[in-house]
């Protein structure tokens, strides 16, 4: 059974619908990229898919085991973070709040989580540090360990790499697949095409026409072909 | 006068119990404030504790007029879910946060002067007013009554805070994260805003409605000049604001100046040098 399933789920605010008939499925270690156009509605899938918002209409089931309180996000950085006064490790912990329910405060295992995944990232070491001092970069690799500590199956990221340089993307690019490996189900809203067709193993491309499916078959549709000359004729350039 | 006579007077004055009541109220008022301080700057609504103030002092205009035996039935309740309302943030609210806060606290402040004014029956209005708006001498007069309610309120705020402080942090730093993964951030939030309408009822007696975001501002935004991780924060703002209370209220008993402004004055001074302080330590502080 499918980690996630969507059935001709429709996608809008108050006004008005963005999207619907939309199907698709995500399985266990699956790589699943959703690209589209700015005001596409990928966003909106992705709150949908979060749980911040009701779809307009379909349903999105959850299978194999898998629960609300074991979905990790990465969203995009808010205002309000960027001066936030807060240590690496106590944004980290604060992955686990889901697991405590009305436990007021973590345990050893909780702890040993947090430590785990700073050390998965590479980022122990800024664990005292403050994280209104880090860099871009850093500061994501915070927010995927906290991701970390409130999922070992699932993680949902909003555009991770935006704002960040063509190395650090690169890095941040190479520590998801990494995850991919380790068998975490990744689900990444990105405008990063081109970063999409290399890492992802499916893509859901939603816009005038929606296409789902895994990135081979997605290169041979209509859209994938599109992109590819857009790309080529940039290259060219 | 050289410093054993102020002692002294000092001495004198802590013999009546209404001087001591207020001590103890107003450090306990000072502690709590302090507490969720932190979050209310950080999730950018410094200003709610004036709108609810001003919310606060409506309804105690309108509870004088009904001649209620206690105030505390109407403004409780009526502050509290004022606060649930203001504090419900989201998307799809038409009037942002400020604007809201702004709207409440204008209207509630203009409608409870109108209402004392219309319908009051003290020869002294301008008086009764200055008193809610600043505090004034209403702290010098509690009954031992008052001072019990104050500081189970007070034990009950801080033993709620430190009993949520890490759900209070992750809803926080970030609501939508911890909405996802599946804790109960509408029930914390919820919770976040009772709490605060409990203090900012407290506190009226303290400094009056209009002072009140500055017990509740001014130690969190020190505390931020001087450290960086939120649970040091947390503990040197409440530090601060106990030690700002006292002083403020030593000072207003010694000097006979108004009790809410003169803690006020002290809290801007405390800013002042924690601004400095925290130029000179670390200039990467924004």
């Amino acid at each position: 059974m499918a980690l996630i399933k969507a059935e001709s789920l429709a996608l809008g605010y108050d006004n008005g619908i963005i999207v619907k008939d939309l199907d698709f499925e995500v399985n266990a270690g699956d790589y699943l990229c959703i690209v589209g156009e700015n005001g596409s509605g990928k966003s909106t899938l992705m709150r949908t898919l979060l749980g911040l918002q009701n779809p307009k209409g379909g349903r999105i089931i959850l299978g194999d085991g898998l629960t609300k309180k074991e979905i990790g996000y990465l969203p995009q950085q808010t205002q309000v973070q960027k001066d936030f006064p807060a240590s690496v490790r106590e944004i980290v912990i604060s992955g686990c709040q889901a697991r405590c329910g009305l436990r007021p405060f973590y345990n050893r295992e909780e702890k040993g989580l947090a430590e785990k995944n700073m050390e998965r990232l590479g980022i122990t070491d800024l664990s005292a540090r403050s994280y209104r001092e880090l860099s871009g970069g850093q500061q994501q690799r915070v927010l995927l360990a906290r991701a970390l500590c409130a999922t070992q199956k699932l993680l949902i990221l909003d555009e991770p790499v935006s704002g960040l340089d063509v190395k650090v993307t690169a890095e941040l690019y190479t520590i998801i697949k990494e995850l991919n490996h380790d068998g975490i189900t990744i689900i990444m809203v990105s405008h990063d095409i081109a970063a999409a067709v290399k890492y992802a193993s499916h893509i859901l491309h939603i816009g005038d026409q929606i296409f789902f499916g895994t990135r081979d078959s997605y290169l041979e549709s209509r859209q994938g072909k599109l992109f590819l000359e857009a790309e080529g004729s940039d290259g060219n350039e | 006068m050289n410093n054993a006579s102020l002692i002294g007077k000092l001495i004198t004055y802590l013999q009546y119990p209404f001087v001591r009541y207020a001590i103890i109220v107003g450090v306990l008022i000072a502690l709590c404030s302090s507490l969720l301080g932190v979050t209310l700057v950080l999730k950018r609504f410094s200003f709610i504790g004036d709108g609810l103030s001003h919310v606060a002092f409506g309804a105690m205009a309108i509870a004088t007029v009904l001649n209620l035996t206690d105030n505390m039935y109407l403004v409780l309740p009526v502050t509290v879910v004022s606060a649930i309302l203001l504090l419900r943030t989201g998307q799809n609210t038409r009037i942002k946060g400020d604007a809201a806060i702004a709207m409440i606290s204008v209207g509630a402040l203009a409608f409870g002067y109108l209402i004392m004014n219309i319908f009051s029956t003290s020869s002294n209005l301008s008086g009764d007013v200055c008193s809610t708006l600043f505090g004034a001498t209403s702290i010098l007069t509690l009954n031992k009554t008052e001072v019990w309610i104050c500081i189970a309120l007070s034990v009950i705020v801080t033993i709620i805070f430190i009993l949520f402080y890490n759900k209070i942090f992750a809803v926080t730093f970030d609501e939508d994260f911890s909405k996802a993964s599946g804790v109960n951030a509408k029930g914390y939030n919820l919770l976040i805003a009772v709490v605060i309408a409990v203090i900012i009822v407290l506190a009226m007696n303290l400094v009056g409605s209009l002072l009140i975001s500055a017990l509740i501002i001014f130690p969190a935004l020190s505390a931020m000049r001087l450290f960086k991780n939120f649970k040091s924060v947390t503990i040197c703002s409440a530090i601060l604001s106990v030690v700002c209370a006292l002083a403020g209220l030593i000072v207003s008993i010694l000097a006979g100046t108004p009790v809410g402004s003169t803690i006020v004055g002290v809290d801007v001074v405390v800013f002042v040098v924690c601004y400095l302080l925290g130029k000179v330590t670390g200039g990467k502080r924004a």
